[in-house]
């Protein structure tokens, strides 16, 4: 039995009016609970950071693990994105709402319609500082390209630092709070169906190919140079999303030392946990590693008076999933690829099947580091 | 094309309506709920990462001040039980421990930060789930300035700022100084930037000005330039754990002016690192470890020995947002969120280690005591108070300190600037 | 001019340090191509190390600085070093030997974060005093000054240079050395031993780590468990900037990082060293790929 019509984007579209029918009853849930239940709130806000570490894994995802370009900047990309789109509430749009009478119909309309223009302002302006850190990519490969990127995040930092406009040390504050559960998770599910769709499409195709073999694509007519570009303007647009939901999302204070390297490594650590290329595998470790060090927390109650472990267990935890799957949970595979298969879906071809093309040669490998 | 247009229209517009709120009536939930069992308090600090050793001072400073109210049998006939979560110095991670404090644990009020950055990503979370938070010793303006459920125990940059310009411009009669300011930090970007506002104003001259990042090990560069300048006082508004590398670096290259600085310089370990680079040097702080004064005397006593160590200011400050939010509590006769706020915002008069805490309608302390301290001999020495509540009179602990110190004709007298 | 001479001398000072940290990050990679990220938190422990020996021997050899408490306390913090750096390559790296290479990188950024957390669980967060286990003297050079401890720096990380520089390329273990970092399982089947080659790669690594812990204890003697983490981000990009893998490139690097941020460190745009040495490496890799001294491979069909 078919449930859903064969055109693709009909598909998608199907899907997506669902998932956002799905999000909105549970964020009513959520936030009726929250009245009943205070403990929700707290839960709430960890299931919202984790909607954005999903963004940023998925996107993350795009540039490491399907373009095979390894970047080592996603936090600055997000940092662009949330000062970006942050800068522009604060000065311009915070205001204007402010002037329509709380709990008004109209505030809350314009509200959403200004974060709805911020987010797309932050997506832009990160597009556009992913299209400058993707010009070297050109040139540089593997680790060369991944400590440019870093050394690009860091510079945004010390760039933010110093900029007085958006508050410098002090941080970014008077942010109006306006995402939440909702746009959160719309956008993790908008981000998931583009990279979704990016890997059939025959830009993704692309991607893959210079992944797995930049000369041999090249050979093969695929345009090396604009596909790399291209992976990082979306995958850092997407970071951008993400830091833009991250800004307006209470506390809604922005600091410098939000974004440093540190929080790159940690999103890098989500995408090869998961399995480079594999979306639902980024998705999966973004949950685990969101949730480990909060669930953490409980850990120094079992000996008090001791100094908490929490961050210690959660770094041999690190180490010890890595270990245990080298390859990433799902190696290139994808969550459905370990349901039994129906023979309808999707044709095989160009699916990696996984472990076997993981185990790379060491000299003349692809630049997948 | 045109139907493309209301196609997308539509679509955004239906999902800006999705975007709305909910309407949830905010029920104002009470803290801890009954009157039976502990008052639970939270507390936030940085337990581990960069600025580690002020949430661990802050921290025995409220632990100190609660096991002794508890063991004079609590408030109301109720313990108090402290809830500590570590940050990691992150701001983000403070939001998230907040939170988990208020909703998870319930607790009735919140106590943190030293760092203004974690304060601020803190401070909207309690002021929305409605939970009165006490910033010991965050000196950032702004943290007030979040909303009413938001207090601090100690005074703001700019005071500081202002009295140590004053001080050392008009009791000092020093002219020329220099400032080396931790970019990374908001407390010493303020700090320098009031500091340098009133030195100029009062006829002072600001003859070089570099700056470090926190963590930095090397500041030779920054120091040869403004060795070149000449000052008379170097103004290092930085953290007590890059002073005491600021100072020896200086010496060696040859600098012999004193170093000057706030509050942030305060720690036993600042005379263990800078050793004798730093005899001479000065720093505001909000009370002296030892004055003479039984209240001093006694938490110094308390805190020695149960840790072993000379407390901080921090450990002070955090030793008296304990207690007068535990008197809140024993004057609001419960825990509800709005009424212990009202409770802590009329605070008045309460004797505290760091000076009488009054709050003014802004929730800052009106007119806290500020101490200039002078390293001779490894030691801390008392050489100024700025007691605005004190008047003109001359302060009693300033007259027993050496004869440099007595010209206290400068004392700021002016609460206004505490606002 | 005095200040011009001041600041590179500053400069000078600051890169030896950079420089023999990036020794460590430049032999590991030249062998492994694995960028340890846990080198800098090595680093860490050596000067740990390195402050419980220097004190425990004040305490018993009596308080004055002397060669021997130096000597003991060096040699100390090399063995744990060069354990540490054994057992890390043993349980973290050789297990993902024939996974791809990024997941030895997360398992470097795990023991990385391991030995932070970790040191600050075991240490404590707070910072120390490191001991002064040789006496401090300020040298005078018309104006120009500068400290005995600088010029040991110096001195220790040109002789240590030289000294890899010998090992790779003068002896028979260096020479297997190359081929393991040419082609490793050419290397293997040619009867070289791998495992052991990569070992004590790590291990040589891991004790220059541990000497750039003590000398940067002594020189900057403020430690914590946090340390690692800057000095170990510019030694690398030091690294990068020589060309990675290149012995005299990561000396090379590691200066020109020291003196440019004393440059800047001392000019009105003091304000923005931290990224300095980030905008030099972009600079520097736009124009050269594989960094100053690195070979250009392009790639292989």
């Amino acid at each position: 039995m078919r449930l859903l019509p064969r055109t693709w984007w009909l598909r998608d579209l199907i899907l997506l009016v669902l998932y956002i029918g799905v999000i909105y009853l549970a964020w009513i849930a959520l936030e009726y609970g929250a009245v009943y239940w205070p403990v929700m709130r707290y839960y709430n806000r960890i299931i919202v950071l984790l909607g954005i570490n999903v963004i940023l894994a998925v996107s993350l995802n795009i540039i490491n693990g399907h373009a095979g370009q390894f970047s080592l900047g996603h936090a600055g990309f997000m940092a662009i994105g949330a000062y970006g789109a942050a800068y522009l509430t604060v000065t311009w749009f915070g205001p204007f709402v402010n002037k329509f009478p709380p709990e008004s119909v109209q505030r809350i309309v314009w509200q959403n319609v200004f974060l709805l223009l911020a987010i797309g302002v932050g997506a832009i302006v990160s597009a556009i500082a992913g299209y400058i850190v993707g010009l070297p990519s050109l040139r540089l490969r593997g680790d060369y390209l991944a400590i440019v990127t870093l050394g690009f995040g860091e510079i945004i930092r010390v760039v933010i630092l110093n900029v007085e406009a958006v508050g410098a040390a002090r941080g970014l504050t008077g942010i109006p709070a306006w995402s939440n559960f909702f746009w959160v998770f719309f956008f993790a599910g908008l981000t998931i169906l583009i990279s979704h769709r990016l890997v059939m499409s025959s830009v993704g195709r692309a991607f893959l190919a210079v992944r797995e073999d930049q000369i041999a694509a090249e050979a093969m007519g695929v345009d090396t140079t604009k596909y790399k570009v291209k992976a990082f303007i979306i995958g850092s647009c997407l970071a951008g999303v993400a830091g833009a939901l991250f800004a307006h999302y209470s506390p809604a204070y922005l600091n410098p030392t939000m974004f440093t390297f540190i929080k790159s490594f940690e999103v890098v650590a989500m995408v090869v946990l998961g399995g480079l290329g594999s979306i639902t595998g980024s998705i999966i470790a973004a949950i685990i590693l969101t949730i480990l060090p909060e669930g953490l927390r409980y850990v120094k109650d079992i000996y008090p008076g001791m100094r908490d472990p929490r961050m210690v267990i959660y770094s041999i935890m690190l180490i010890v999933l890595m270990l245990t799957r080298p390859q990433g949970l799902f190696g290139r595979r994808e969550l459905w690829d370990f349901l039994p298969k129906r023979k309808d879906t999707i044709p095989k071809e160009g699916r990696d099947e996984g472990d076997s093309g993981d185990k790379l040669d060491r000299d003349s490998g692809p630049p997948v580091t | 094309m045109k139907k493309f247009l209301t196609i997308t229209t539509t679509a955004i517009l239906s999902l800006v309506l999705f975007g709305c709120p909910p309407k949830t009536t905010e029920t104002a939930t009470t803290g801890t709920g009954g009157t039976e069992g502990d008052i639970v308090v939270g507390e936030y600090g940085s337990l581990t990462g960069a600025e580690a050793t002020f949430g661990q001072s802050t921290h025995n400073g409220i632990m100190l001040a609660m096991d002794e109210i508890n063991g004079a049998g609590g408030v109301n006939g109720r313990k108090v039980r402290v809830i500590t979560e570590d940050d990691q110095s992150k701001a983000e991670e403070a939001a998230s421990a907040v939170q988990k404090l208020i909703s998870q644990n319930n607790v009735v009020a919140v106590l943190g930060e030293v760092a203004s950055s974690n304060s601020l990503a803190a401070a909207p979370i309690c002021q929305s789930n409605q939970r009165p938070m006490i910033t010991p010793s965050s000196t950032n303006e702004k943290v007030t300035q979040v909303g009413d459920y938001i207090f601090r125990m100690c005074f703001i940059d700019p005071y500081q700022g202002e009295a140590m310009a004053n001080y050392i411009y008009k009791t000092l009669k020093l002219t020329k100084a220099a400032i080396l300011v931790d970019v990374k930090s908001d407390y010493s970007t303020g700090l320098a930037a009031n500091f340098e506002r009133t030195f100029v104003a009062n006829g002072g001259r600001i003859v070089g000005k570099q700056s470090y990042a926190k963590g930095d090990s090397d500041f030779r560069a920054q120091l040869t330039t403004l060795k070149g300048t000449n000052p008379d006082v170097l103004f290092v508004p930085g953290y007590y754990n890059d002073i005491g590398q600021i100072a020896i670096q200086a010496r060696d290259l040859g600098m012999k002016q004193p170093l000057a600085g706030g509050d942030g310089w305060e720690s036993p370990k600042l005379i263990e690192i800078g050793g004798k680079a730093l005899e001479g040097s000065f720093y505001s702080n909000h009370y002296h470890v030892d004055d003479p004064s039984p209240a001093v005397r006694e938490f110094v006593q308390k805190y020695q020995a149960r840790f072993g160590a000379q407390p901080d200011s921090l450990a002070a400050l955090g030793y008296d947002s304990a207690r007068v939010l535990v008197d809140a509590i024993k004057r609001a006769g419960t825990t509800d969120g709005a009424k212990l706020r009202d409770a802590i915002a009329q605070t008045k008069d309460f004797s505290g280690v760091t000076g009488n805490i009054t709050l003014g309608p802004d929730r800052n302390p009106i007119g806290k005591k500020l101490v200039v301290l002078q390293i001779q001999n490894g030691k801390l020495a008392l050489k100024d108070v700025v007691d605005p509540m004190a008047g003109s009179a001359p302060p009693a602990a300033a007259a027993t300190t050496t004869a440099a110190a007595t010209d206290t004709t400068d004392t700021v007298t002016s609460t206004a600037r505490t606002q | 001019m005095q200040t011009l001479l001041q600041n590179l001398l500053n400069g000078i000072a600051a890169g030896s340090i950079y420089a023999l940290i990036a020794l460590g990050y430049t032999m590991v990679y030249g062998i492994l191509k694995l960028i340890n990220f846990a080198h800098g938190d090595v680093f860490m422990i050596g000067s740990f190390v390195g402050f419980y020996a220097g004190n425990y021997l004040a305490k018993h050899n009596g308080d004055a600085p002397s060669a021997v408490n130096a000597a003991i306390a060096m040699l100390l913090a090399m063995i744990v070093c060069a354990l540490l750096g054994f057992l890390n390559e043993r349980i973290a790296y050789r297990p993902l030997r024939n996974a791809p290479r990024i997941a030895s990188l997360i398992t470097a950024i795990g023991v990385s974060f391991l030995l932070e957390y970790g040191g600050q669980f075991v240490f404590g967060p707070d910072p120390k005093f490191f001991p002064t286990l040789i006496e401090k003297n300020v040298i005078n050079f018309g104006g120009v000054v500068t400290t005995n401890y600088q010029l040991i720096v110096l001195g220790v990380a040109v002789v240590f240079m030289g000294l890899l520089q010998y090992i790779v390329y003068g002896t028979k273990f260096g020479r297997a050395m190359r081929a393991v970092s040419f082609n490793f399982e050419t290397a293997s089947l040619m009867g070289i031993p791998t495992d052991r080659v990569i070992s004590t790669t790590f291990i040589i690594g891991s004790v220059l780590a541990a000497v750039a812990g003590i000398l940067y204890g002594l020189s900057y003697p403020k430690i914590d468990p946090l340390m690692g983490i800057m000095p170990g981000l510019k030694a690398f990009v030091a690294a990068v900037l020589g060309g990675i893998g290149n012995v005299p490139g990561a000396v090379v690097g590691g200066l020109i990082i020291g003196i440019v941020e004393a440059f800047v460190g001392g000019s009105q745009f003091s304000n923005w060293r931290d990224a300095i040495a980030f905008i030099i490496l972009i600079v520097i890799l736009l124009f050269r790929p594989s960094g100053l001294f690195g070979k250009y491979e392009p790639e292989k069909v």
